[in-house]
């Protein structure tokens, strides 16, 4: 006991230091390219949208770094001195804080559009929060889903097929879910019936996926165009609710699948926690043993969330292709499955930890555009390896040990 | 956990050839698990072969020969694209006897060369996930690794000069076991000293290496060739590994082959025959027990990830002093998934993924001469890969298929558990 409360002020304080040195890199970083006279100005109002248009907000951008670092060493020497409850959030607004800095740089002398880069990061950030999720699903009962990628990429190759067919996006989204839903069922039936490793069913999964997808899309979907061809989801603004500055366009105007995915945290976040079904799958990950001696179905749980995770894997692959780019290419996924895996632990096996950990990614991703419209003097692809690199420094230094689930991985013999 | 309780058995009180009986059912299962791969696999060509439709419609036997047409012209190829074409080889070797002009026998072994050339790398990457495994540690990144043992070869292949061969090509391969190790001790560290997963250490630093090999890569940048394209300038002949047949360019079969053997060996000594690896596998199998024995499980994990990284560095290493002889920007080589695989398939014993690498490489070979002939995409060696994997993984399928009796359990290893907790 002693020994964790040591841990708890040893980490406290870490944490108070880290938010002043963000503050000092922040001048560091960012103030010897300014120039006092320089203005930066932060746009909120998109082209097209029906928000209310709320106008610019223009200030001098050393004004701000000042601003922006003062805040930070506030929050850090508040934690030294005081100590937050919820450090973890701050720990959150002192990145944010961060970021803002570097964008105030970067935009110097020019507009950012914040409320396009919020609505790409969330855009980016929707098939690895699905991918994300559908490893909670998993693995919150125990099963390790390394297949994620593989299950992923069928979906995107079944939406795409189904719905060039069937000449509907529904058609598709549903096939993709179905399809998900089997991939998830062979999961289950090698992890659970044939109690296989799951990380080489797993693998197994990846490496079929991406052989069957790549085979019938070059036999069929490279050479006959038409199968290769389904229409989209287009946004569907909800009413009022899209009328919000800022969080109107970047909430509120979007395709189903994303609005799918946001009812899906939620609505998995109070299952998990607030209902007995989520009770029971908690319990078979942590204590089948236990969880079967009081009558619950271990198989049974395993079975139905496994194939649940592979249809939520589904639906981030039909994303892909339904909400974006309208047609399936080889390896679409590039690595999502994967990214989303990590979010899943970044997130700490929780559906909101792992919407959290996503949209940081989905920030990453959304840079990308973002840089080449500012024209950053930094080689890009340092700056795209800048989120990356924070997360390993934020999850050495102050998140620590992520606690998976008790028994996940271990296949569950009936006595 | 209710096999514990059965007493141990061991091979060596057995008559010989019950114990004969008992290796042959052990090799059939995976046998027929290869064997059940290639017929689902010839299954998806011939239902994708619109030629055979056709053949149907002109009644049932017409369909029937093609089908079985479409089969042997696409397996053909693939059979002597693995291994060669024996009548060929041997016609080669009666032209070399006959007249001294090896020339045509050594193109006939062509095919086979690429077998063990592709499996090279594979070996390398397999091996670093295995030993990985062996450590309790689940190592994604052997791709980064890859990436960054790519840049520290290429840089002293083409930045040295002047050195005998003998100096210099090893000192190439140093440096990709150097760069590899780096990469690998990261995320070693951080998990040792703050728990950090190293799952997600690992896939982070994939994508770090991949930016960086962009930018140190990218017209313009550090290590381009400078004539417009995005490759590293060419590495210097005397970095180059020795190649067995260096009379005939079409062959890119090298002495890294040899290396890949040797590192499985070295493996294997390490893991069983020293008290270093007696220590890493005690740290995978039970962190807590091995910290108790006091054995440093800190320093274990930093080691392993390090000779890890090392490993995944060699495959880069022996892929562009070996083969390349350049790094070319975005050369995903998608080694380190295969690895994950092979690890899993040689059941992270060395021996046991030089078996699995030589089969994907067989594999790999073997496809792209169908798809070269057939005209069957490339893609079907993922389709096959897969279902051997499931099936070798799920014995149980297999048995049930072929009504195979089961096999004494033997020791089994724990791979992975679950997320590896400490």
């Amino acid at each position: 006991m002693n020994n964790d409360n040591f841990k708890d002020t040893r980490r406290a304080r870490g944490l108070g230091i880290a938010f002043l040195v963000f503050a000092a890199l922040m001048l560091i970083l960012f103030l010897p390219g300014t120039t006092g006279k320089q203005q930066t100005t932060f746009a909120f109002d998109l082209e097209l949208s029906r928000a209310l248009p709320i106008g610019n907000l223009t200030f001098s951008t050393q004004g701000m770094l000042y601003l922006l670092a003062v805040l930070a060493v506030f929050l850090g020497a508040w934690q030294l001195a005081k100590g937050f409850k919820q450090a973890d959030l701050i720990l959150g607004v002192v990145v944010t804080l961060f970021v803002l800095a570097f964008l105030t740089w970067a935009a110097r002398d020019r507009s950012v559009n914040m409320t396009g880069m919020l609505q790409a990061t969330l855009l980016r950030a929707v098939p690895i929060t699905l991918a994300a999720l559908s490893g909670v699903m998993c693995e919150r009962c125990a099963v390790i889903n390394i297949g994620i990628e593989g299950m992923m990429l069928i979906g995107a190759f079944t939406s795409a097929l189904v719905g060039s067919i069937g000449k509907s996006m529904w058609v598709g989204l549903i096939a993709a879910l179905l399809a998900g839903g089997l991939m998830g069922a062979l999961l289950a039936v090698l992890a659970i019936r044939y109690k296989v490793n799951q990380i080489i069913a797993g693998t197994a999964i990846n490496i079929l996926a991406t052989g069957l997808t790549s085979y019938f899309s070059s036999r069929y979907l490279q050479v006959i165009h038409e199968l290769n061809r389904p229409p989209t989801f287009s946004p569907l603004p909800l009413p009022v609710l899209s009328r919000i500055p800022i969080l109107g366009p970047v909430l509120f105007t979007n395709t189903v699948p994303v609005y799918l995915m946001l009812i899906l945290v939620l609505v998995i976040h109070v299952v998990l926690f607030y209902t007995r079904w989520g009770l029971r799958t908690r319990a078979v990950g942590e204590h089948p043993k236990a969880a079967d001696t009081l009558g619950v179905d271990v198989i049974k749980t395993r079975y139905i969330n496994v194939i649940l995770g592979g249809m939520i894997a589904g639906l981030g692959g039909a994303y892909l292709v339904l909400s974006s780019v309208a047609r399936f290419d080889e390896n679409m996924t590039a690595g999502r499955g994967f990214i989303g895996l990590a979010a899943m632990i970044f997130g700490k096996w929780n559906p909101i930890g792992s919407l959290g950990a996503s949209l940081i990614f989905g920030f990453a991703d959304s840079l990308r555009t973002n840089l080449a419209i500012l024209r950053v003097p930094i080689p890009s692809q340092f700056l795209l390896m800048a989120p990356y690199l924070v997360t390993m420094i934020v999850l050495a230094g102050v998140v620590g040990r992520a606690i998976a689930p008790a028994a996940d991985g271990e296949p569950y013999e009936k006595q | 956990m209710s096999e514990e309780n059965s007493t141990p058995k061991t091979t060596k009180d057995k008559k010989p050839a019950r114990r004969f009986r008992e290796r042959w059912r052990a090799l059939l299962t995976p046998l027929m698990a290869i064997v059940t791969a290639l017929i689902l696999g010839a299954v998806v060509i011939v239902v994708t072969d619109t030629s055979v439709y056709e053949a149907f419609e002109e009644g049932f036997g017409v369909g029937l020969g093609r089908a079985v047409e479409v089969i042997a012209t696409a397996y053909g190829a693939f059979f002597s694209g693995a291994f060669g074409n024996p009548g060929r080889m041997v016609n080669g070797l009666r032209i070399w006897i006959q007249t001294g002009d090896g020339r045509a026998w050594t193109q006939s072994l062509y095919p086979i060369t690429e077998t063990l050339r592709y499996a090279t790398p594979l070996i390398f990457a397999g091996l670093a996930v295995a030993l990985g495994f062996r450590g309790g540690l689940f190592n994604i990144g052997a791709e980064g690794q890859y990436f960054i043992a790519g840049l520290t070869t290429v840089f002293v292949g083409y930045a040295l000069t002047g050195v005998p061969w003998f100096i210099h090509a090893p000192l190439a391969l140093l440096a990709g076991i150097l760069g590899g190790a780096v990469w690998g001790v990261i995320p070693g560290y951080l998990k040792a000293k703050t728990g950090a997963h190293e799952v997600i250490n690992t896939i982070m630093l994939n994508y770090i290496s991949f930016r960086f090999a962009e930018y140190m890569l990218d017209v313009g940048g550090p290590m381009a060739r400078g004539d417009g394209r995005p490759v590293s300038p060419l590495v210097q002949p005397s970095a180059r590994l020795a190649q067995f047949f260096p009379s005939n360019a079409d062959i890119r079969f090298n002495i890294g082959f040899i290396l890949a053997l040797l590192a499985a060996v070295f493996v294997y000594w390490l893991l069983f025959k020293t008290t270093i690896g007696y220590e890493i596998r005690t740290v995978g199998q039970n962190p807590r027990a091995a910290k108790y024995a006091g054995m440093s499980v800190s320093r274990t994990i930093v080691l392993t990830m390090a000779l890890s990284g090392g490993l995944a560095g060699l495959a880069a290493s022996t892929d562009i002093l070996g083969v390349i002889g350049f790094m070319p920007n975005a050369f995903s080589s998608g080694y380190g998934f295969d690895a994950i695989a092979l690890a899993l398939l040689g059941n992270s014993h060395p021996f046991g993924v030089v078996l699995a690498s030589l089969l994907f490489g067989a594999l790999q070979a073997g496809a792209r001469n169908m798809q070269g002939v057939a005209r069957v995409p490339l893609d079907l060696t993922d389709i096959l890969q897969g279902l051997i994997i499931i099936f070798i993984a799920a014995p149980a399928i297999i048995r049930a298929l072929y009504r195979i009796r089961t096999a004494e359990s033997g020791e089994e290893v724990v791979m992975t558990r679950g997320w590896g907790q400490m």
